[in-house]
């Protein structure tokens, strides 16, 4: 079927999605899961990853960039502009589009076709939106946390890693890394993570909610649903930097 | 009452149903009997609500859900209760969570009075002592009867059954059929159950709409179904040994 019929769908199931819900309460408890489930439990990777990250980058860094002419302090400024701009915001919602992005999608897509989201319908619950809104809120809300926690731990990445390979010392990375700094790179990449975390949940939703078959047919829609969200994801990166930066 | 006139519908231009027409009475357990790919769960589907129909009205008591609102469609939705081929029990919940989710979401009872409630459902399709485990750790048959149970939480007016004995052994078969004809003169409740059980047809068959090829092909009730002379129905009803052996032995006690 054409991109526009899903991009259509996409929107027509948006708009079930943002209706009033039918008890906030009951909304309330599911967000606060969701919270958990998809944000809370994904913070373990995403410092696990930010820390070799950043020191990866610190390394990179020293070997590509530092000459006699340059200061050694570039090495800290380097990691850190790389962390808040593309890092912690674009590649760690690369990241989380395949972690949370297919757990939404197989979520979903299991619940389609056992009947579950049928039997909520006919209960008289809307259930795109029951399903989908917590989970959008969740990763929405939770994204810049996510971010500040990938940018802390990639700087740590590069405090290790700098003085160990003899690189850099403890007190020139600090430096470095407070050198310079340009706010404006925390709001447009927490702008970025506002989008993108919206993609994360929203486009794996539309993939699983609307699965028909079997098994299958479930695990093609997450593998979509991530290829999909991550095509978005760099596209939109294009799209905001542009708009950001102009 | 529920009363379905000249339905229609197609899929991909393949008509999948062709103008059928019932009435499923109130307190009755009506049955909708026929091959797998006859139609069945597309009718029944329709008549809930999960596809739209091309043509026909489908009333229930009197009220035409063609041309009610989304709010009345939504009230109306409150009074029925569905049980699905393999429960569709929410994985998440527990079996407690399960039958308490109606309540959750469309009263304002307290949750003192809602766990009586639960428990009274419970206890009415005998599930002892399993409120808190999943449905992944309960046989198939308890999650028919979990859903059966949570089916009725909020006292419905019409319950509908998808192939509920499917993927059960007889002995809890006949007990699921028990259950649902109890529950539906016990609450006078207008039931429609698709089954192609034929232990379920002899047992609880008030009501049965024989659908061949997306057509209705033969009404009656469990005391008429073996003595039709409708071939198709005959084709379906006789099809295994069991119950050829039993007609024979039947017509020989209708001789003497």
């Amino acid at each position: 079927m054409g991109l526009f019929y899903h991009v259509g769908q996409y929107f027509l199931l948006m708009v079930r999605v943002f209706k009033k819900p039918e008890k906030n309460s009951i909304y309330i408890r599911q967000l606060i899961l969701e919270i958990e489930k998809l944000g809370i439990n994904s913070i373990g990777i995403v410092a696990v990853i930010s820390v070799f990250m950043g020191g990866i980058i610190t390394l990179q860094l020293t070997y590509n960039m530092v000459n006699p002419l340059m200061p050694t302090y570039i090495i800290g400024l380097g990691n850190r502009d790389t962390l808040i701009l593309e890092f912690s915001s674009t590649v760690l919602s690369l990241m989380l589009a395949g972690k949370v992005g297919s757990n939404i999608a197989s979520e979903l897509g299991s619940m389609r076709i056992t009947e579950q989201i049928d039997s909520m319908e006919i209960m008289g619950i809307n259930s795109a939106s029951y399903l989908i809104l917590p989970k959008i809120i969740a990763v929405v809300f939770i994204s810049p946390f996510l971010f500040i926690i990938s940018v802390f731990c990639g700087l740590v990445g590069g405090l290790i890693t700098g003085p160990l390979s003899g690189a850099v010392t403890i007190a020139t990375y600090l430096t470095g890394i407070t050198t310079l700094f340009v706010p404006f790179y925390v709001s447009f990449s927490i702008i970025k993570t506002l989008v993108f975390g919206f993609l994360i949940a929203s486009v794996p939703a539309y993939m699983g909610y609307f699965v028909q078959g079997g098994a299958l047919e479930v695990g093609r829609a997450s593998t979509k649903a991530v290829v999909n969200t991550s095509i978005l994801i760099l596209f939109f990166d294009l799209v905001l930097t542009q708009l950001l930066f102009k | 009452m529920i009363e379905i006139k000249n339905i229609c519908k197609s899929f991909e231009g393949r008509d999948v149903l062709k103008d059928i027409s019932a009435v499923f009475q109130k307190g009755k357990t009506n049955l909708i009997i026929g091959q797998s790919g006859s139609g069945k769960t597309v009718l029944l589907k329709s008549v809930v609500g999960l596809f739209d129909i091309d043509e026909g009205e489908i009333l229930f008591d009197g009220r035409n859900t063609l041309i009610m609102d989304f709010q009345e469609q939504k009230l109306l939705r409150q009074e029925i209760g569905m049980v699905f081929q393999n429960g569709a029990l929410f994985d998440s919940l527990t079996v407690e969570e399960n039958v308490r989710f109606p309540m959750d979401m469309f009263t304002t009872r307290t949750m003192k009075e809602k766990v009586m409630r639960l428990n009274f459902c419970l206890d009415r399709v005998n599930i002892k002592d399993s409120n808190h485990l999943y449905p992944s750790e309960i046989s198939g048959g308890m999650r028919k009867r979990v859903a059966i149970a949570r089916a009725i939480a909020l006292n419905p007016k019409y319950l509908f059954c998808d192939e509920p004995n499917s993927g059960l052994d007889p002995v809890t078969s006949i007990l699921i059929d028990a259950l649902i004809k109890e529950i539906t003169a016990e609450f006078d409740i207008t039931t429609i159950i698709n089954t192609h059980d034929m232990n379920s047809v002899m047992e609880i068959g008030d009501n049965i709409l024989f659908i061949s090829e997306g057509q209705k092909c033969w009404e009656g009730n469990s005391s008429q179904i073996f003595n039709t002379r409708n071939k198709k129905l005959n084709a379906f009803v006789f099809a295994s040994p069991f119950s050829k052996k039993f007609r024979e032995i039947k017509q020989m006690e209708e001789d003497e």
